[in-house]
């Protein structure tokens, strides 16, 4: 019994994005979609473990999904109703009953699960109501599975999940494809929601938080899914060619205890080479399309530069460098400007890095960063100026939260001050 | 997780390559699996008998075998890579194979979270 649930609960995985958003394009509405979609789930838990799964579940789902909610609103009709409610449900029901989800054309599917895609990701919700919604009716996962993914509690994600749908239901947002101009708009805000489910699994996945690394795949697997549905987007493309080659650093990025490993230390035999061909083919696409390539595309294309290196010593840094400043010229970010700083170390010596960091140096947003003194103390330390150096490496120790990094830091200014 | 499935055509060597509507029907397959986000590689493989294998003895010295092979056992005719949530998911993927006269068989792949600690130890400090 307990095994036909999970098979039935995978085959609910596979076919549920599919079946919601067929469901909503007819009716107009995520959260009604979900709730004629879980009706579904139900009577499939209920027939499937006697008679077997059908030939076409997906089908025989949103056959069943159809006809449960015909049935209940013909049989709500005859109670005493608001007369908007019964005018509501009358329309609903002739969306119901005059479409034909069998005879949907494969690339219907595909634009009914992209607006699915992008309501989800609706600019009217908030960041935390977006990541939900998206992992809920597009990956399938359950409240339970959201709240221990992003260790919360369940409450707060059914909480905002009834929110969300709350909010696109009142605000009428259209069930649809944007285009054009529009497109470009909010496509980032798609791209977003996937890129922080996957740095929340990056981020935290040490070898025991197996969910954590499930998010990592999951985040793949909807830009995978995304790349299928918008092949023409090159920043799609992008992030998944920058997702794919960071994964493929999943095994090397942890020591024994659980420290994290810096990129330069990392042992590149542990990288896995599928991923980085995986990633570095997205990129190639990215590229070969007509509208340029954006921020996720130059960061794979960072990341790329340091897959195609066998040892740290190889790395191109000229071109990490420049990489870095066309990204620094659409995405003007401190941050970026630092790892600029860095490569630009690395590949001409510290002078031209120590001079960039002059000129951000005051820029509010790195105020109490302890990565400004640290990469400051670094350059320094290349230059031979070993005092200067100590003296930054002591800055970034104070202003480090971390403490591994904190003592890492001090390390290095009593290394520097005894020499 | 990651699971590889491997597809055992029961057919006669000399029917090995897939014609018209089967090999239609693959791609449509495949692209289903693609399209899922579930698709890490793919690979068909040329006939057994054009092929070769290498055995070890118990001092593992190795031993080239050519073929044609005189005994006719099952072999692999070409495998999937998948990335999927549960080995159900697998399952359920693996039984939508538009196979006939085949067998296709669902193994999941090790991570490194499977190995004993010391193991995981070892590897994470090299």
């Amino acid at each position: 019994m307990a095994e036909a649930t999970r098979a039935i609960e995978a085959v609910w995985r596979i076919e549920s994005a599919r079946l919601i958003a067929g469901l909503a394009r007819m009716v107009r509405d995520v959260g009604l979609a979900e709730d004629m979609a879980q009706d579904a789930l139900v009577a499939a838990l209920e027939k499937w473990p006697e008679s077997g799964v059908p030939e076409n579940p997906g089908a025989w789902l949103m056959a069943t999904a159809k006809n449960r909610a015909i049935d209940r609103m013909r049989r709500e009709k005859t109670y005493e109703r608001k007369r908007e409610e019964v005018a509501h449900d009358t329309g609903l029901l002739f969306a119901l009953e005059r479409s034909d989800f069998e005879a949907a054309a494969d690339d219907e599917i595909g634009d009914d699960l992209l607006a699915l895609i992008f309501t989800c990701c609706h600019p009217l919700l908030s960041r935390e109501a977006r990541v939900a919604l998206t992992l809920r009716l597009l990956g399938g996962l359950t409240t339970a599975e959201i709240a221990r993914a992003f260790l919360v509690g369940e409450s707060t994600v059914a909480q905002r999940l009834v929110r969300a749908k709350k909010t696109l239901r009142e605000a009428r947002v259209p069930f649809e494809v944007p285009r054009g101009a529009e497109l470009d708009e909010r496509l980032p805000s798609v791209l977003e929601v996937i890129y922080l489910v996957f740095n929340e699994g990056y981020a935290a996945s040490a070898g025991e938080d197996w969910v954590r690394t499930d998010l990592c795949e999951e985040a793949l697997r909807l830009g995978r899914i995304l790349v299928e549905l918008a092949p023409r987007e090159p920043e799609v493309h992008g992030l998944v060619a920058l997702m794919e080659i960071q994964a493929s650093r999943l095994r090397a990025r942890r020591g024994p205890s659980g420290e994290p490993i810096l990129l330069l230390e990392q042992n590149r035999g542990h990288w896995d080479p599928l991923l980085i061909v995986r990633g570095r083919r997205a990129l190639e696409r990215a590229e070969a399309l007509p509208k340029p390539i954006g921020p996720y595309g130059l960061q794979a294309a960072i990341a790329a530069c340091h897959a195609a290196a066998i040892r740290a010593e190889e790395t191109d840094w000229v071109r990490i460098a420049a990489l870095y400043e066309t990204l620094a010229e659409i995405q003007p970010s401190p941050i970026v400007e630092l790892n600029r700083a860095v490569a630009l170390g690395m590949a001409f010596g510290p002078e031209p890095g120590l001079a960039l960091i002059a000129e951000i140096e005051d820029d509010p947003a790195l105020a109490g960063n302890h990565l400004l003194p640290s990469v400051r103390a670094d350059l320094l330390e290349k230059a031979g100026r070993d005092e200067e150096a100590a003296a930054e490496f002591q800055r970034a120790a104070e202003l480090t939260e971390n403490t591994r990094e904190r003592r890492l830091l001090i390390k290095r200014a009593e290394r520097l001050l005894a020499s | 997780m990651r699971f590889m499935m491997l597809m055992y055509p029961q057919i006669e060597e000399t029917e090995w390559e897939p014609k018209g509507e089967a090999f239609e029907a693959m791609g449509r397959y495949n692209d289903e699996l693609q399209k899922a986000g579930m698709l890490l590689s793919l690979d068909g493989l040329r006939p057994p008998g054009e092929g070769a294998s290498v055995s070890f003895d118990d001092e593992g010295k190795a031993t080239v075998t050519d073929g044609p092979f005189a005994e006719t056992k099952e072999v692999v005719g070409g495998y999937w890579l998948i990335q999927a949530r549960s080995k159900e998911e697998a399952l359920e993927w693996a039984s939508r194979v538009p196979g006939e006269s085949c067998r296709v068989e669902v193994r999941q792949i090790f991570e490194l979270e499977d190995f004993p600690q010391e193991i995981q130890d070892a590897y994470r400090g090299s």
